[in-house]
């Protein structure tokens, strides 16, 4: 009877499961059999199986640019968030405890804020620099990636920073004691021990970057510049949304999709050689 | 000797340039936000701009609708993102560490791609724009940062307090809701907090799977700056200002709870 009894529930939970991820890839997988259609909307006459989506993907500029703007905003904002976000870490974690704490606040402030909120400051903050202290800068590419790293750096450090509690903390007063200067000490002392955190670090605000639209969106009026989170949400309001976005779409699903299956894959069985080996 | 000292560099001038950045890029903004809420059209101070929010019935409407949303929202989700992420924490599938994965890879993927993955199955299935397919959008968008957190604490969680229940005679219901779900509140509030706020400003979803009706502040917010018109900053100003005091409220709630469920265990310890 037990026996019975728990076999149902084990497959009342895989039914669980099961139903979730449908409800999660479906959308997905339809966008990835529709990027083999030319047909006009996502669910319509299927027609001939083709690339030509895939093809038109190279041709369609606008589209192209969008790839390539969220691409540099991403990567430049963040390596730039990678390097004030480790230093910083590196300057709070020597920091008195008061003073600490306060500096913590302040870094979360943009973590926990509404992101629209965010992304109106910023917005002000152009116009005050643009028309009030007259600073010749406008909206553009630049003030996305200033904003991106500003927005992304916390996070940097919320990376960082567990790392660096697990290090000896004597090292860096030792290499300078030693003769080494500050950047030296940073680079040779430091920095090594801190890759594996910053390579993390580099990959969330590399995502967050890409993933976001709020700010982008606020803080891009006038400046021609689109993202993907745009150059999309612009096509759904205006335009309409051009059928090659399904094939672009199939592509990221895929890269995505491969590319954590053989992080993981690869982490599992290191994971299990470290274990078998103690 | 002690000239040298002086001379001496400290390791936190290392957050210094961090510090420049946070300063000029986050603490001004939220001075000038302050200043635009409180200063009228010939420069003064005034408190006209919030008179205009809470007298206008549209953005109070909105306002209302956008904490539904976000309570709706948040609600379904949690109690979908909850019992899988007590399966996926559950023997054998603890042990299926690709599985868990599956669920949380929608988190690296174009939130504005999915979207539009979504509502293309919802128009075939014929369910139209609507308040509905808003909530909808907003559960299928935040689903992975809610379950993350839940999971994390529920793998993480010492079985033996499951099992000392269990071997003190208590039934899995019992078990469960005495031991197991109290255990968990840290991740719970942690998945609450990561999508209850968030939604006040996803108007991309509601623009994108919403009727012409359904709508969050944040859209008000965005349609305000996006006219560049002058007289509109006070007036969007002093609307983020609220919403900066809902923020904060918020934030107290979730502090004060985690610090309660925090308290929990060791009083039930002692018990």
């Amino acid at each position: 009877m037990k026996k019975t009894s728990s076999r149902v529930l084990l497959l009342f939970k895989w039914l669980i499961l099961l139903a979730v991820l449908l409800a999660i890839y479906l959308p997905l997988v339809m966008i990835v059999v529709y990027s083999f259609s030319t047909s006009k909307s996502v669910g319509g006459e299927f027609g001939n199986f083709t690339f030509s989506l895939y093809g038109n993907l190279l041709k369609n500029t606008q589209l192209l640019a969008a790839l390539k703007n969220t691409i540099v905003i991403g990567a430049v904002s963040a390596l730039l968030a990678t390097i004030l976000g480790t230093t910083a870490s590196v300057g709070i974690h020597y920091m008195k405890k008061k003073v600490k704490s306060v500096v913590d606040t302040a870094s979360q402030i943009t973590v926990v804020n509404a992101e629209i909120i965010t992304a109106m400051g910023f917005f002000l903050l152009m116009i005050f620099l643009r028309d009030t202290v007259k600073i010749p800068v406008n909206f553009s590419l630049w003030w996305l990636i200033i904003t991106h790293t500003v927005i992304t750096t916390p996070y940097v450090i919320l990376t960082v920073t567990p790392r660096l509690s697990q290090l000896n903390p004597n090292l860096l007063e030792a290499s300078m004691d030693l003769g080494a200067g500050p950047l030296r000490s940073l680079f040779t002392v430091m920095l090594p021990q801190l890759a594996g955190a910053m390579i993390s670090g580099f990959a969330l605000a590399f995502t967050l970057s890409l993933d976001d639209f709020v700010v982008t969106n606020i803080n891009s009026f006038g400046a021609n510049v689109d993202t993907i989170s745009t150059y999309v949400y612009a096509g759904i309001r205006k335009k309409g949304i051009p059928v090659e976005i399904r094939a672009l779409s199939t592509i990221i699903f895929v890269v995505v999709l491969t590319a954590l299956i053989v992080y993981n894959v690869i982490k599992n069985k290191k994971a299990k050689e470290g274990a078998k080996k103690a | 000797m002690r000239k040298r000292k002086a001379k001496v560099f400290r390791p936190t001038a290392f957050s210094f340039p961090y510090l420049a950045v946070t300063l000029i890029f986050v603490i001004v903004p939220l001075f000038l936000v302050l200043i635009y809420a409180f200063r009228g059209a010939n420069g003064g101070f005034t408190f006209e701009n919030f008179r205009l929010v809470f007298t206008d019935k549209e953005t109070l409407r909105q306002l209302g609708q956008t904490v539904g949303i976000a309570a709706l929202s948040t609600a379904i989700c949690l109690l979908i993102a909850y019992p899988v992420a007590y399966v996926l924490s559950s023997r054998p599938f603890n042990k299926m560490a690709i599985l868990a994965l599956l669920f949380v890879i929608p988190m690296w993927i174009n939130f504005m791609l999915r979207i539009f993955a979504l509502q293309s199955l919802l128009t075939v299935i014929g369910v139209k724009k609507s308040f509905g397919a808003a909530v909808i959008g907003m559960v299928y968008d935040f689903f992975p940062y809610m379950l993350l957190p839940i999971y994390t604490v529920l793998s993480n969680m010492d079985k033996s307090y499951v099992e000392a229940s269990t071997d003190l005679g208590a039934n899995p219901a019992l078990t469960f809701f005495r031991v197991t779900l109290p255990l968990s509140l840290p991740g719970v509030i942690s998945g609450v907090s990561m999508m209850f706020m968030p939604i006040f400003s996803s108007y991309a979803i509601t623009k994108m799977m919403g009727d012409m009706n359904t709508t969050v502040i944040g859209a008000k917010i965005a349609s305000l700056f996006e006219n560049q018109n002058y007289g509109d900053y006070g007036y969007g100003s002093a609307l983020s200002f609220i919403l900066l005091l809902i923020v904060l409220v918020v934030m107290l709630v979730g502090s004060v709870l985690t610090r309660r469920t925090a308290k929990a265990p060791s009083k039930g310890g002692k018990a």
